[in-house]
Protein backbone atom coordinates (compact mmCIF):
# COMPACT_ATOMS: atom_id res chain seq x y z
CA UNK A 1 0.00 0.00 0.00
CA UNK A 2 1.48 3.55 -0.83
CA UNK A 3 1.13 6.38 1.79
CA UNK A 4 -2.36 7.56 2.32
CA UNK A 5 -1.70 10.56 0.56
CA UNK A 6 -0.63 8.89 -2.57
CA UNK A 7 -3.17 6.72 -2.24
CA UNK A 8 -5.85 9.23 -2.16
CA UNK A 9 -4.28 11.75 -4.58
CA UNK A 10 -2.32 9.66 -7.01
CA UNK A 11 -3.25 7.31 -9.98
CA UNK A 12 -1.03 5.13 -8.62
CA UNK A 13 -0.98 2.38 -11.36
CA UNK A 14 0.66 4.81 -13.20
CA UNK A 15 3.79 5.18 -11.11
CA UNK A 16 6.73 5.05 -10.33
CA UNK A 17 6.66 8.29 -12.65
CA UNK A 18 8.30 8.39 -15.78
CA UNK A 19 11.02 11.05 -14.50
CA UNK A 20 15.14 10.13 -13.36
CA UNK A 21 16.16 9.18 -10.59
CA UNK A 22 16.70 12.57 -7.92
CA UNK A 23 14.30 14.67 -9.83
CA UNK A 24 12.84 17.25 -8.01
CA UNK A 25 9.88 17.60 -10.02
CA UNK A 26 8.37 14.92 -7.70
CA UNK A 27 8.79 16.16 -4.61
CA UNK A 28 7.18 19.47 -5.87
CA UNK A 29 4.05 17.51 -7.39
CA UNK A 30 3.52 15.38 -4.24
CA UNK A 31 3.75 18.92 -2.38
CA UNK A 32 0.61 20.13 -4.46
CA UNK A 33 -1.64 17.36 -3.27
CA UNK A 34 -0.63 17.94 0.25
CA UNK A 35 -1.38 21.44 0.21
CA UNK A 36 -4.56 20.38 -2.04
CA UNK A 37 -5.65 18.04 1.36
CA UNK A 38 -4.76 20.50 3.92
CA UNK A 39 -7.31 22.89 2.40
CA UNK A 40 -10.11 19.96 1.98
CA UNK A 41 -10.74 21.18 -0.84
CA UNK A 42 -13.56 19.22 -2.93
CA UNK A 43 -11.20 17.35 -5.57
CA UNK A 44 -14.41 17.60 -8.21
CA UNK A 45 -14.00 21.04 -8.10
CA UNK A 46 -10.65 21.02 -9.32
CA UNK A 47 -8.99 21.37 -12.41
CA UNK A 48 -5.51 20.68 -13.24
CA UNK A 49 -3.68 21.66 -16.69
CA UNK A 50 -0.47 21.42 -17.93
CA UNK A 51 1.23 22.22 -20.72
CA UNK A 52 4.23 19.90 -22.47
CA UNK A 53 8.02 19.17 -20.58
CA UNK A 54 9.17 16.58 -17.99
CA UNK A 55 6.96 18.64 -15.18
CA UNK A 56 4.14 18.80 -17.54
CA UNK A 57 3.43 15.69 -17.19
CA UNK A 58 3.30 15.90 -13.63
CA UNK A 59 -0.84 15.95 -13.75
CA UNK A 60 -1.38 12.63 -15.63
CA UNK A 61 -0.15 10.84 -12.37
CA UNK A 62 -2.39 12.76 -10.22
CA UNK A 63 -6.01 11.55 -9.86
CA UNK A 64 -8.48 14.83 -10.51
CA UNK A 65 -9.68 16.05 -13.53
CA UNK A 66 -6.91 17.18 -15.65
CA UNK A 67 -5.83 18.73 -18.90
CA UNK A 68 -2.29 17.94 -20.81
CA UNK A 69 -2.70 20.35 -23.52
CA UNK A 70 -0.23 21.76 -25.79
CA UNK A 71 3.62 23.51 -25.19
CA UNK A 72 3.34 26.87 -23.84
CA UNK A 73 -0.71 27.09 -23.76
CA UNK A 74 -1.42 25.50 -20.32
CA UNK A 75 -2.60 28.94 -19.09
CA UNK A 76 -4.74 29.58 -22.53
CA UNK A 77 -6.26 26.41 -21.81
CA UNK A 78 -6.96 26.97 -17.96
CA UNK A 79 -8.65 30.54 -18.84
CA UNK A 80 -11.16 28.71 -21.00
CA UNK A 81 -11.53 26.35 -18.01
CA UNK A 82 -12.40 29.44 -15.44
CA UNK A 83 -14.41 31.48 -17.57
CA UNK A 84 -16.53 28.18 -18.55
CA UNK A 85 -16.88 27.45 -14.78
CA UNK A 86 -15.57 29.92 -12.35
CA UNK A 87 -16.63 27.36 -9.65
CA UNK A 88 -13.63 25.54 -10.52
CA UNK A 89 -10.51 26.03 -8.61
CA UNK A 90 -7.99 25.74 -11.41
CA UNK A 91 -4.35 24.90 -10.98
CA UNK A 92 -1.65 25.18 -13.97
CA UNK A 93 1.66 23.04 -13.56
CA UNK A 94 4.14 24.28 -16.08
CA UNK A 95 7.98 24.31 -16.53
CA UNK A 96 10.56 27.55 -17.39
CA UNK A 97 10.55 26.90 -20.59
CA UNK A 98 6.62 26.35 -20.91
CA UNK A 99 5.64 28.76 -18.76
CA UNK A 100 8.28 31.80 -19.53
CA UNK A 101 9.57 30.93 -22.96
CA UNK A 102 6.73 29.50 -25.76
CA UNK A 103 4.14 30.66 -22.93
CA UNK A 104 5.81 33.56 -21.59
CA UNK A 105 3.30 35.86 -23.37
CA UNK A 106 -0.43 33.81 -21.67
CA UNK A 107 1.67 34.57 -18.58
CA UNK A 108 2.25 38.15 -18.26
CA UNK A 109 -1.28 38.04 -19.56
CA UNK A 110 -2.83 35.93 -16.97
CA UNK A 111 -1.14 37.89 -14.29
CA UNK A 112 -2.23 40.88 -15.83
CA UNK A 113 -6.01 40.19 -15.77
CA UNK A 114 -5.14 38.33 -12.07
CA UNK A 115 -7.86 35.33 -13.36
CA UNK A 116 -8.79 33.07 -10.46
CA UNK A 117 -5.59 30.42 -11.07
CA UNK A 118 -2.53 29.04 -9.37
CA UNK A 119 0.32 28.48 -11.23
CA UNK A 120 2.98 26.21 -9.74
CA UNK A 121 6.20 26.73 -12.43
CA UNK A 122 8.80 23.87 -11.75
CA UNK A 123 12.22 25.68 -12.30
CA UNK A 124 14.79 23.31 -13.39
CA UNK A 125 16.63 26.32 -15.27
CA UNK A 126 16.33 24.11 -18.80
CA UNK A 127 14.37 22.08 -21.09
CA UNK A 128 14.69 18.59 -19.21
CA UNK A 129 12.56 17.00 -21.99
CA UNK A 130 13.84 17.56 -24.64
CA UNK A 131 17.18 17.04 -23.31
CA UNK A 132 18.86 20.22 -21.98
CA UNK A 133 18.45 23.33 -24.23
CA UNK A 134 18.53 26.35 -22.33
CA UNK A 135 15.67 28.22 -20.94
CA UNK A 136 15.29 32.09 -19.70
CA UNK A 137 15.66 31.07 -16.13
CA UNK A 138 19.57 29.26 -16.93
CA UNK A 139 21.67 31.67 -15.21
CA UNK A 140 23.82 33.70 -17.17
CA UNK A 141 27.36 32.14 -18.29
CA UNK A 142 25.48 28.22 -17.13
CA UNK A 143 25.95 25.69 -20.03
CA UNK A 144 22.99 23.37 -21.95
CA UNK A 145 22.98 21.80 -25.24
CA UNK A 146 22.28 24.67 -27.19
CA UNK A 147 24.93 26.99 -25.26
CA UNK A 148 27.97 24.76 -25.06
CA UNK A 149 30.11 27.49 -24.05
CA UNK A 150 28.26 29.11 -21.78
CA UNK A 151 24.93 31.19 -22.24
CA UNK A 152 24.93 35.40 -22.15
CA UNK A 153 21.36 35.71 -21.94
CA UNK A 154 20.09 37.63 -18.58
CA UNK A 155 17.69 34.62 -16.47
CA UNK A 156 14.15 35.44 -15.67
CA UNK A 157 13.40 36.32 -12.37
CA UNK A 158 9.83 34.48 -12.23
CA UNK A 159 8.70 36.34 -9.47
CA UNK A 160 9.77 39.75 -10.01
CA UNK A 161 7.71 39.28 -13.84
CA UNK A 162 5.07 37.92 -12.15
CA UNK A 163 4.67 40.91 -9.89
CA UNK A 164 5.40 43.72 -12.37
CA UNK A 165 2.72 42.20 -14.53
CA UNK A 166 -0.06 42.32 -12.08
CA UNK A 167 -0.24 38.81 -10.39
CA UNK A 168 -1.78 39.02 -6.75
CA UNK A 169 -0.35 36.08 -4.75
CA UNK A 170 3.77 35.25 -5.75
CA UNK A 171 5.71 33.10 -3.71
CA UNK A 172 9.00 30.91 -4.35
CA UNK A 173 10.71 28.23 -2.91
CA UNK A 174 12.36 24.80 -3.37
CA UNK A 175 12.42 21.15 -3.65
CA UNK A 176 14.55 21.04 -0.79
CA UNK A 177 12.57 23.54 1.15
CA UNK A 178 9.27 21.76 0.88
CA UNK A 179 6.73 22.43 4.09
CA UNK A 180 7.63 26.25 3.03
CA UNK A 181 6.51 25.14 -0.63
CA UNK A 182 3.17 23.95 0.35
CA UNK A 183 2.38 26.64 2.85
CA UNK A 184 2.71 29.22 -0.33
CA UNK A 185 0.72 26.82 -2.79
CA UNK A 186 -1.86 26.88 0.14
CA UNK A 187 -1.84 30.17 0.01
CA UNK A 188 -1.83 30.39 -3.16
CA UNK A 189 -4.74 28.89 -3.82
CA UNK A 190 -6.64 30.44 -0.71
CA UNK A 191 -6.18 33.61 -2.72
CA UNK A 192 -9.00 34.33 -5.32
CA UNK A 193 -7.19 35.81 -8.21
CA UNK A 194 -4.01 35.07 -9.84
CA UNK A 195 -1.41 33.48 -7.70
CA UNK A 196 2.15 32.23 -9.41
CA UNK A 197 4.89 29.71 -6.94
CA UNK A 198 8.25 29.40 -8.51
CA UNK A 199 8.83 25.96 -7.24
CA UNK A 200 12.91 25.90 -7.99
CA UNK A 201 13.05 22.08 -8.94
CA UNK A 202 16.38 19.79 -9.78
CA UNK A 203 17.03 18.29 -12.92
CA UNK A 204 20.38 15.94 -12.33
CA UNK A 205 20.24 14.23 -15.31
CA UNK A 206 20.86 17.77 -17.82
CA UNK A 207 21.57 20.63 -15.87
CA UNK A 208 23.36 19.25 -13.32
CA UNK A 209 25.40 17.43 -15.27
CA UNK A 210 26.04 20.22 -17.93
CA UNK A 211 26.94 22.15 -15.34
CA UNK A 212 28.76 20.23 -12.96
CA UNK A 213 26.73 20.60 -10.14
CA UNK A 214 26.99 16.60 -9.37
CA UNK A 215 24.03 14.25 -7.95
CA UNK A 216 20.42 15.25 -6.84
CA UNK A 217 21.67 15.03 -3.38
CA UNK A 218 24.40 17.72 -4.18
CA UNK A 219 21.54 19.88 -5.89
CA UNK A 220 19.17 19.82 -2.99
CA UNK A 221 22.10 20.59 -0.38
CA UNK A 222 22.77 23.63 -2.67
CA UNK A 223 19.26 25.01 -2.19
CA UNK A 224 19.71 24.50 1.51
CA UNK A 225 22.71 26.07 1.57
CA UNK A 226 21.75 29.31 -1.10
CA UNK A 227 17.90 29.82 -0.49
CA UNK A 228 17.43 33.24 1.94
CA UNK A 229 13.95 33.72 3.28
CA UNK A 230 12.77 37.00 2.50
CA UNK A 231 11.65 37.76 6.06
CA UNK A 232 15.42 36.95 7.12
CA UNK A 233 16.50 39.01 4.72
CA UNK A 234 15.50 42.48 5.91
CA UNK A 235 17.93 41.18 8.72
CA UNK A 236 20.93 40.52 6.93
CA UNK A 237 23.59 42.50 5.46
CA UNK A 238 23.99 42.65 1.45
CA UNK A 239 27.96 40.78 1.93
CA UNK A 240 26.04 38.12 3.61
CA UNK A 241 23.61 37.72 0.98
CA UNK A 242 25.99 37.76 -1.79
CA UNK A 243 25.54 34.97 -4.18
CA UNK A 244 22.55 33.92 -1.91
CA UNK A 245 18.30 33.91 -3.31
CA UNK A 246 15.38 34.55 -1.88
CA UNK A 247 12.50 32.11 -0.91
CA UNK A 248 9.68 33.36 0.84
CA UNK A 249 6.08 35.04 0.37
CA UNK A 250 7.26 37.95 -1.86
CA UNK A 251 3.45 39.46 -2.36
CA UNK A 252 -0.25 38.82 -1.33
CA UNK A 253 -2.38 41.53 -1.83
CA UNK A 254 -5.65 40.59 -3.49
CA UNK A 255 -7.30 42.54 -5.82
CA UNK A 256 -11.03 42.32 -8.01
CA UNK A 257 -10.97 39.07 -9.66
CA UNK A 258 -11.57 38.46 -13.60
CA UNK A 259 -14.47 36.44 -13.62
CA UNK A 260 -16.65 37.88 -11.29
CA UNK A 261 -15.69 41.29 -12.83
CA UNK A 262 -16.42 39.38 -15.98
CA UNK A 263 -20.00 38.26 -14.43
CA UNK A 264 -20.79 42.07 -12.92
CA UNK A 265 -20.74 42.79 -16.67
CA UNK A 266 -23.26 40.41 -17.62
CA UNK A 267 -25.65 41.19 -15.01
CA UNK A 268 -25.45 44.29 -15.19
CA UNK A 269 -26.04 43.78 -19.40
CA UNK A 270 -29.10 41.75 -18.19
CA UNK A 271 -30.61 44.31 -16.43
CA UNK A 272 -30.17 47.53 -18.92
CA UNK B 1 0.49 -2.17 -9.27
CA UNK B 2 4.47 -3.48 -8.32
CA UNK B 3 5.18 -3.26 -4.57
CA UNK B 4 7.58 -5.13 -3.07
CA UNK B 5 7.08 -3.57 0.44
CA UNK B 6 9.17 -3.24 3.41
CA UNK B 7 6.41 -3.08 6.34
CA UNK B 8 7.93 -2.13 10.07
CA UNK B 9 6.34 -0.51 12.82
CA UNK B 10 7.59 3.03 11.71
CA UNK B 11 8.48 2.81 8.12
CA UNK B 12 7.11 1.20 4.62
CA UNK B 13 9.82 1.13 1.79
CA UNK B 14 8.73 0.27 -1.36
CA UNK B 15 11.49 -1.18 -2.98
CA UNK B 16 9.62 -1.13 -6.81
CA UNK B 17 9.14 2.57 -6.76
CA UNK B 18 12.97 3.58 -5.28
CA UNK B 19 15.44 4.80 -7.77
CA UNK B 20 17.80 4.84 -5.56
CA UNK B 21 18.52 8.42 -5.12
CA UNK B 22 19.54 8.88 -2.01
CA UNK B 23 17.61 11.77 -1.05
CA UNK B 24 15.76 10.38 1.79
CA UNK B 25 19.09 8.89 2.94
CA UNK B 26 21.43 12.48 3.24
CA UNK B 27 18.46 14.32 4.66
CA UNK B 28 17.27 11.99 7.63
CA UNK B 29 18.07 13.45 11.06
CA UNK B 30 18.91 9.99 12.37
CA UNK B 31 20.97 7.97 9.80
CA UNK B 32 18.33 5.26 10.02
CA UNK B 33 18.51 4.58 5.66
CA UNK B 34 21.36 3.82 3.48
CA UNK B 35 21.44 2.78 -0.05
CA UNK B 36 22.50 -1.19 -1.09
CA UNK B 37 22.16 -2.26 -4.71
CA UNK B 38 20.71 0.51 -6.07
CA UNK B 39 17.68 0.50 -3.50
CA UNK B 40 16.77 2.22 0.04
CA UNK B 41 16.92 0.19 3.10
CA UNK B 42 16.81 0.45 6.76
CA UNK B 43 19.42 0.47 8.78
CA UNK B 44 18.72 1.18 12.21
CA UNK B 45 14.96 1.16 12.90
CA UNK B 46 15.13 1.85 16.55
CA UNK B 47 16.60 5.63 15.61
CA UNK B 48 13.85 6.64 13.30
CA UNK B 49 11.90 9.28 15.06
CA UNK B 50 8.68 9.67 12.47
CA UNK B 51 10.37 12.58 11.38
CA UNK B 52 8.73 12.47 8.28
CA UNK B 53 11.51 14.43 6.30
CA UNK B 54 12.21 11.18 4.48
CA UNK B 55 8.34 11.15 3.08
CA UNK B 56 8.41 15.21 2.41
CA UNK B 57 11.13 14.61 -0.16
CA UNK B 58 11.62 11.66 -1.70
CA UNK B 59 10.36 12.08 -5.46
CA UNK B 60 8.91 8.45 -6.06
CA UNK B 61 6.92 8.05 -3.12
CA UNK B 62 8.88 5.20 -1.81
CA UNK B 63 9.30 5.52 1.38
CA UNK B 64 7.11 6.88 4.05
CA UNK B 65 6.12 6.98 7.52
CA UNK B 66 3.40 4.63 9.23
CA UNK B 67 0.67 5.50 11.88
CA UNK B 68 1.05 8.93 11.76
C1 LIG C 1 5.23 23.85 -30.20
C2 LIG C 1 6.31 23.00 -29.61
N1 LIG C 1 7.58 23.42 -29.67
C3 LIG C 1 8.56 22.69 -29.10
C4 LIG C 1 8.27 21.51 -28.49
C5 LIG C 1 9.40 20.67 -27.89
N2 LIG C 1 9.45 20.76 -26.45
C6 LIG C 1 8.86 19.80 -25.66
S1 LIG C 1 9.10 20.05 -24.03
C7 LIG C 1 10.02 21.45 -24.34
C8 LIG C 1 10.66 22.24 -23.24
C9 LIG C 1 10.13 21.95 -21.88
O1 LIG C 1 10.86 22.66 -20.92
P1 LIG C 1 10.25 22.99 -19.53
O2 LIG C 1 8.92 23.62 -19.65
O3 LIG C 1 11.27 23.77 -18.77
O4 LIG C 1 9.99 21.57 -18.87
P2 LIG C 1 11.00 20.51 -18.21
O5 LIG C 1 11.08 19.38 -19.19
O6 LIG C 1 12.32 21.17 -18.00
O7 LIG C 1 10.34 20.13 -16.92
C10 LIG C 1 10.12 21.70 -25.73
C11 LIG C 1 10.87 22.82 -26.30
C12 LIG C 1 6.93 21.10 -28.43
N3 LIG C 1 6.55 19.96 -27.81
N4 LIG C 1 5.97 21.86 -29.00
S1 LIG D 1 15.39 15.18 -17.70
FE1 LIG D 1 15.59 16.41 -15.85
S2 LIG D 1 13.53 17.30 -15.53
FE2 LIG D 1 13.31 15.57 -16.96
S3 LIG D 1 12.84 13.78 -15.65
FE3 LIG D 1 15.05 13.79 -15.96
S4 LIG D 1 15.85 14.93 -14.18
FE4 LIG D 1 13.66 15.39 -14.33
S1 LIG E 1 11.03 9.47 9.50
FE1 LIG E 1 12.73 10.87 9.93
S2 LIG E 1 14.09 9.71 11.25
FE2 LIG E 1 12.72 8.21 10.33
S3 LIG E 1 13.83 7.48 8.51
FE3 LIG E 1 12.50 9.16 7.86
S4 LIG E 1 13.80 10.98 7.95
FE4 LIG E 1 14.81 9.37 9.17
S1 LIG F 1 14.32 9.28 -1.68
FE1 LIG F 1 12.85 7.72 -2.35
S2 LIG F 1 13.59 7.05 -4.36
FE2 LIG F 1 15.28 8.18 -3.38
S3 LIG F 1 16.48 6.57 -2.33
FE3 LIG F 1 15.00 7.33 -0.85
S4 LIG F 1 13.21 5.96 -1.04
FE4 LIG F 1 14.48 5.65 -2.85
MG1 LIG G 1 12.55 23.14 -17.30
Amino acid sequence: MPSEIVNKYFRTNKLPQIWCPGCGHGIITRAITVAIDKLGLDRDKICIVSGIGCSSRAPGYMDFDTLHTTHGRALAFATGIKMANPELKVIVITGDGDATAIGGNHLIHACRRNIDITTIIYNNNIYGMTGGQYSPTTPKFDKGTTVPYGNVDKAFDIPALAIAAGATYVGRSTAYHTQLLISLIENGIKNEGFSLIEAISVCPTYYGRKNKKGSAVEMLEWQKEHAVNIAAASKMTPESLDGKFLIGEFKNSPEPEYTREYQKIIDRLKKE
Amino acid sequence: MNINETVTDKLVVNENWCKGCGICVKFCPKNVLKIENEKVKIVDIDKCIQCGLCELRCPDYAIYVRGK
